[in-house]
């Protein structure tokens, strides 16, 4: 549902007051990645700055000396308009590159703390456990590497900008003073007015803003969510009603953003007049400075001119200040991750060498449990223990719910036991370096992930084989004939821009991408689910043939599968409930017996009713016929 | 027209811009006609725009308040006759005060009725183009594009929404201010007005191929931001799979060269956009040099006083100001169209299976009878899935369609719950075409349970209860309960209110599909459509499920297609699909004895129940 803690973090909204001290914090940290791109964009900025208070100083100097004294003689040398126009124009010309370089360096600086801190998140990524990932959800993840980062840094778009209106204000501070110190004083009273209006104005802002910023979160997970769905959604006839579910988030975006948008036209005009209205006292007191003799006219208007000239630029301050809550969220987003210390510990024993022949492989004592939604375990599976003897073959059969495709993990160490060991080789995986047990150990999960790249791509991911060795994978596969079949073989795009693959494609080509590592172990994970028959015994086969090399590792439920293992566990509630081959167990076990004699007990059962008319529905399971009599009304 | 025009143009026209699987990156309109197309489907943003305009011109007007001022100021209450006059400033400086107040109350209200409408305005455009996504066929097709399509409702929409924030009331009273301001300096000096128009000139000039440089750069950044997004999702969906196989360092390649191939675009508009920007702060100095020079030459001995000058100088920053912001405002219009033009182009995109709504048929609740008559369908520039499919399903039937992969099995299933349309031929539903059945009427008596029963951030009741409008607990257990899997609901962790967890990642797969079973069988549907539904479930449960099903759909028309051949046997007909045709019908003991490819699947079927 819509994430009211859209950061997962349990501090929420930070507190006002705060923000300041710990936006600039993460501004001083952008700063000290980037010191020199981003000295050149504060230079450039304190050019801009003191260029455009200089105009004004240099317009002041201009009326009085050149301007006034030409209008009171009435006539004008060429001299002169040289004098008056070339400062101006220089000065101009310096504020332009103090402009370009500004914001060139500024886009630089923010683009590369953007890119810096990508890489070091998706870094994170594929650092921290999988236990990590399945608590965080893909799309919080996500928006970590991409709204967030760019949240943060966001800041540093009008940063440069400020500083060069701090230098702007100073110039401009001591242009007016030495025009005027009283007028100066008048119209420097604006400043501080400015500073607490905008104060005020992002005070209020921040909660509005950070409130359209969560809301905005909502409409996203909303549309993942209902789009993800999208085929349930419209064989259910849903669509009206997701069409409500997502009206509603953003009706109340929409309301957000009026909100934001009411606060800011109550404040753009306060801003904007005070500088007006300080123009109006300079020249109210200007004025009467002029007739008291303290001053001349030019005063009077490079005071008024400095004033409107400022008025604009210091809302920089105020688009900073504006920026800094969007940073600090940002910022606790992303550095969640970044601070994620329960990353996955790796030894540095070498695995074997991928010659070394098959694989041994033992689990002692394991245990694991999921951290559920509310933050509790839910226990997985409890004190586990088997042994596989290097080049056999084991099926791993229980019923659904009951921990196979966990265990599966901890084989391949895709998460670690909450207690116990899984040993490779004798060894304990944790003490692998990093990357020793995929060297060693290939894992085909349930559902498959494609990866947005060629067939080969998929099935290579090392980049380093032959077109042959791609093949022959393929083929063991069985997954040869549709690749042939596309419309660039091998370098056909599949996944999310490409090619559209059923599921039982996908299934044999992540099969194939197992099967070109030859891997010491391999681990079927109800791989085949949805491969038709005729084909996964055409692939069971095929791997039969190659699989001495291989210690094999199988989940499954289907009896030609199961009888290619040596041994079979049965699994139960999270527990080994038996262990031995699939005729022992077969004797010895009656749940197992019923799970994978099933159809068999089923089939039989049916052709006993077609034959003698006896119901099929024996037994506590059968809720069968009586049902009719639920629903008598529809029965025509 | 631009390139990336251009560019979307060509790709429409290679793809067909009416087929739906494809729906277009960007609609291929130009600024207006994208601007135009936006206010036709969001009608919110222009209602009142004649009021708004007029409020946003008293604001503006109040611009002129200070080089009036100063004009007045300098010529009338310092160098006037008289000498300085206090008395007369404060007046006039009152006067301009409340003018100044004026301003701010206009422009309060111009910009509010700004937000109100704009905002109103894509919240419609939101959820239209929401539900259009929900009208498109192509979903049911591909399932890997639908998250790309999330960010046309939610960034698409919001960079449009962040430009009217921000520069929606600044363009209007930009040209306004550029209008009053001309005005006003022209009757100061027409002379120096012409002046100052000369100037810009050529930057009005250079701003279009500038404007289509930038809207370029926009573009290809849009494009990396997708590549990037990309690989970095790759990094979290396909983490099992990275982490399995040791592909760290080659993700991470792949990660860090999109990065760095988006900042690296990024950084190029960046600087495009500070050099267009640059332009107008460059010819805004030189044209208050240029003005004094010409002043002065001019204006010295008679045409002009110094406080006309001097005031002229006031409203050449009122006239450089909107210019400045104005290239700043257009560089992000340009940003806004391109995501509007993303918006739109979900719009254009046509629904090919349509509900027909009113004027269409609403079936009467009861036994449906299924009749496919020389169906055709072939998806978009692929061969024939489906050639000439004839096929009767009688009311009440339990049906199990079996064939290879690639047989079109789940073809005829989308083609009978109608998520496609064939291209040729009919499917009938009691003898009522599929296309005339009004989607209320047939989303409510025909229910697909596809393999991967899709499962809600909620609870599991939730979840179960999302078909059913409206049921409660008791009817969530009610239908476990005969199913046979209330035991196992009550099993986890907190019953009915277990949390699944995003995607429903907190169940296995096998349990998701008994939730998008349970599901289906609660809505209640007439003919229920099974895909795969049990393909991860254990063997036992399935038969219990099957046998449950089989208790349950009686007097209900069911249509199966499964691997597993327990399916076909207890099926009251068996359909035998191979290469998209029918090669028979009947009972599993008569195909039995007929139908080679029947004897070819079932027999690999029993081998695989055997121990080999």
């Amino acid at each position: 549902m819509p994430a009211d803690d859209l950061s997962g973090d349990p501090s929420g909204t930070p507190d006002r007051r705060d923000v300041v001290r710990r936006g600039l914090r993460v501004v001083g940290r952008g700063i000290r990645d980037e010191p020199v791109i981003f000295g050149v964009a504060v230079l450039g900025s304190a050019l801009y700055g003191a260029g455009t208070a200089g105009s004004g100083y240099v317009l002041g100097r201009v009326t009085d000396s050149v301007i006034a004294p030409a209008f009171v003689a009435g006539r004008v040398t060429g001299a002169q308009v040289w004098d008056a126009a070339g400062p101006i124009a220089l000065v101009a010309l310096l504020t332009a590159v103090g402009v370009v370089v500004r914001r060139a360096a500024g886009g630089i600086t923010m683009y590369r703390l953007q890119a810096r801190y990508r890489r070091a998140v998706t870094r994170q990524y594929l650092r921290l456990p999988l236990s990590w990932h399945h608590r965080h959800p893909a799309g919080q993840l996500l928006s970590n590497a991409n709204a967030d980062v760019e949240a943060t840094w966001g800041v540093f778009a009008p940063l440069p900008m400020s500083l060069g209106v701090a230098v702007m204000l100073a110039v401009a501070g001591v242009a007016m003073v030495a025009a005027d110190p009283v007028l100066a004083g008048v119209g420097l009273l604006v400043i501080p007015a400015l500073m607490a209006a905008n104060i005020v104005y992002q005070r209020r802002m921040s909660p509005l803003v950070m409130r359209a910023q969560a809301l905005r979160a909502d409409v996203s997970s909303v549309a993942h969510e209902s789009f993800e769905g999208a085929l349930v959604v419209k064989t259910l006839g849903r669509e009206d009603a997701e069409t409500r579910r997502f009206a509603a988030t953003a009706d109340a975006l929409r309301d957000a953003n009026v909100a934001v948008g009411r606060t800011r036209g109550t404040f753009d005009p306060v801003i904007e007049g005070l500088p007006t209205l300080g123009v109006l006292a300079v020249l109210a007191v200007g004025t009467w400075r002029v007739r008291s003799g303290a001053i001349v006219t030019g005063d009077v208007v490079q005071v008024a001119y400095l004033l409107s000239l400022v008025s604009f630029p210091v809302r920089a301050l105020g688009w900073v200040l504006g920026e800094l809550p969007r940073t600090v969220v940002g910022w606790e987003r992303v550095s969640s991750v970044l601070d994620a210390g329960d990353g996955m510990a790796y030894g540095d024993a070498e695995p074997r060498p991928a010659s070394s022949g098959p694989a041994a492989l033992a689990v002692a004592g394991a245990g694991y449990a999921h951290v559920g939604p509310d933050g509790e375990d839910v226990p997985v599976l409890f004190d586990v223990t088997l042994d596989v003897v290097a080049g056999r073959t084991v099926a791993v059969v229980g019923p659904t719910g009951s921990g196979k495709s966990t265990l599966a993990g901890l084989l391949v160490r895709l998460v670690d036991p909450r207690s116990g060991h899984v040993l490779l080789d004798g060894v304990d995986v944790r003490t692998l370096r990093r990357g020793g047990v995929a060297e060693a150990a290939a894992l085909v999960p349930q559902s498959t992930f494609v990866f947005d790249d060629t067939v080969r791509g998929n099935v290579d991911l090392t980049g380093t084989l032959t077109d042959d060795d791609v093949w022959a994978a393929l083929r063991l596969a069985r997954a040869d004939g549709f690749v042939a079949a596309l419309p660039n073989g091998l370098d056909t795009r599949v996944g999310e821009r490409g090619a559209s693959l059923s599921g039982g494609q996908r299934q044999r080509l992540a099969l194939a991408r197992a099967l070109v590592r030859r891997p010491r172990l391999l681990l079927l994970d109800d791989a085949t689910s949805a491969v038709d028959p005729r084909v996964e015994a055409q692939i069971l086969e095929g791997l039969r043939g190659a699989g001495e090399s291989a210690t094999v590792v199988v989940v499954a439920y289907r009896m030609a599968t199961i009888s290619l293992a040596d041994e079979v566990v049965f699994l139960e509630h999270g527990r080994v409930a038996a262990r031995g081959t699939h005729a022992e167990l077969l004797a010895s076990t009656p749940g197992y017996r019923s799970l994978v004699t099933a159809y068999e007990r089923d089939a039989a059962e049916r052709a006993a009713f077609r034959e003698h008319g006896t119901t099929p529905d024996t037994g506590e399971t059968g809720p069968g016929t009586e049902q009719a009599d639920v629903a008598p009304q529809e029965i025509s | 027209m631009s390139t990336t025009d251009r560019a979307s143009r060509t790709a429409r026209a290679a793809t067909g811009s009416h087929d739906s699987s494809t729906i277009a990156t960007a609609s291929g309109r130009g600024v207006v006609a994208t601007v135009r197309r936006g206010l036709e489907v969001s009608p919110e943003i222009t209602r009142g725009v004649r009021v708004t305009l007029l409020v946003a011109l008293v604001s503006t007007a109040g611009k002129v308040v200070v080089p009036i001022a100063v004009q007045q100021t300098i010529d009338r209450g310092i160098n006037g006759p008289a000498g300085p006059r206090p008395g007369l400033v404060v007046g006039l400086a009152m006067a301009a005060a409340v003018g100044v107040l004026l301003t701010g109350v206009s422009s309060y209200v111009a910009n509010l009725r700004i937000f109100r409408a704009t905002e109103a305005g894509l919240a419609t455009l939101r959820t239209k183009a929401f539900r259009h996504v929900h009208d498109l066929s192509v979903l049911s097709q591909n399932a890997e594009r639908r998250g790309a399509l999330v960010s046309r409702v939610t960034s698409d929409v919001d960079t449009i929404s962040t430009f009217i924030q921000f520069g929606g009331l600044l363009l209007v009273l930009s040209t306004g201010q550029l209008l009053v301001a001309t005005v006003l300096m022209a009757v100061y000096s027409w002379q120096l007005a012409l002046l100052v128009w000369g100037c810009f000139l050529p930057l009005f000039f250079a701003f279009r191929p500038l404007q289509r440089l930038v809207s370029r750069a926009y573009a290809q950044v849009r494009v990396r931001v997708g590549d990037m997004l990309g690989a970095i999702s790759e990094s979290v969906v396909g983490a099992d799979t990275i982490r399995a196989y040791g592909v760290e360092g080659r993700t991470q390649e792949r990660i860090d060269a999109a990065v760095g191939a988006h900042a690296k675009v990024a950084m190029r508009a960046q600087v495009l956009v500070a050099a267009s920007f640059t332009g107008g702060v460059l010819v805004s100095g030189l044209v208050v040099a240029a003005v004094v020079a010409v002043g002065l030459l001019t204006g010295v001995g008679g045409s002009l006083t110094l406080g006309e000058l001097l005031a002229f100088l006031f409203l050449v920053q009122l006239f450089t100001g909107p210019v400045q912001m104005g290239t700043e405002v257009l560089n992000e219009l340009q940003n806004a169209t391109a995501g509007w033009r993303r918006v739109l182009a979900v719009l254009d995109t046509t629904a090919d299976v349509a509900d027909p709504g009113e004027r269409g048929v609403a079936l009467p609740r009861g036994p449906i009878e299924c009749r496919f008559e020389d169906v055709w369908f072939s998806y978009p520039g692929g061969e024939p899935v489906l050639k000439g499919i004839s096929l009767e399903l009688p009311p009440r039937a339990r049906v199990a369609v079996v064939g290879e992969t690639g047989s079109g099995k789940t073809t005829l299933a989308k083609l009978l719950t109608r998520l496609a349309d064939p291209q040729q031929g009919r499917v009938l539903l009691d003898g009522v075409d599929l296309r005339d059945v009004r989607f209320s009427s047939l989303r409510e008596r025909v229910v697909l349970v596809p393999q991967e029963g899709f499962l809600l951030d909620d609870t599991l009741a939730a979840n179960i209860a999302w078909g059913a409008h409206g049921a409660d607990d008791d009817a969530v257990r009610l239908a476990l309960t005969e199913l046979g899997l209330l035991d196992w609901a009550l099993g986890l962790p907190h019953g009915l209110a277990t949390e699944v967890g995003q995607r429903g990642e907190s169940l296995s797969a096998g349990e998701r599909q008994l939730v998008a079973l349970a599901r289906a069988y609660l809505a209640d549907p007439d003919l229920l459509v099974l895909d795969e539904a049990t393909s991860a479930v254990d063997p036992a449960t399935e038969v219990r499920i099957q046998r449950a099903l089989d208790g349950v759909t009686q007097g209900r028309t069911s249509v199966a297609i499964a691997h597993r051949m327990s399916t076909a046997e207890a099926a009251d007909l068996v359909v035998v699909v191979d290469a998209g045709e029918v090669l028979d019908v009947g009972p599993h003991h008569e195909l039995l004895t007929r139908c080679g490819v029947y004897q070819r699947l079932h027999a690999s079927w029993r081998a695989q129940q055997r121990a080999a």
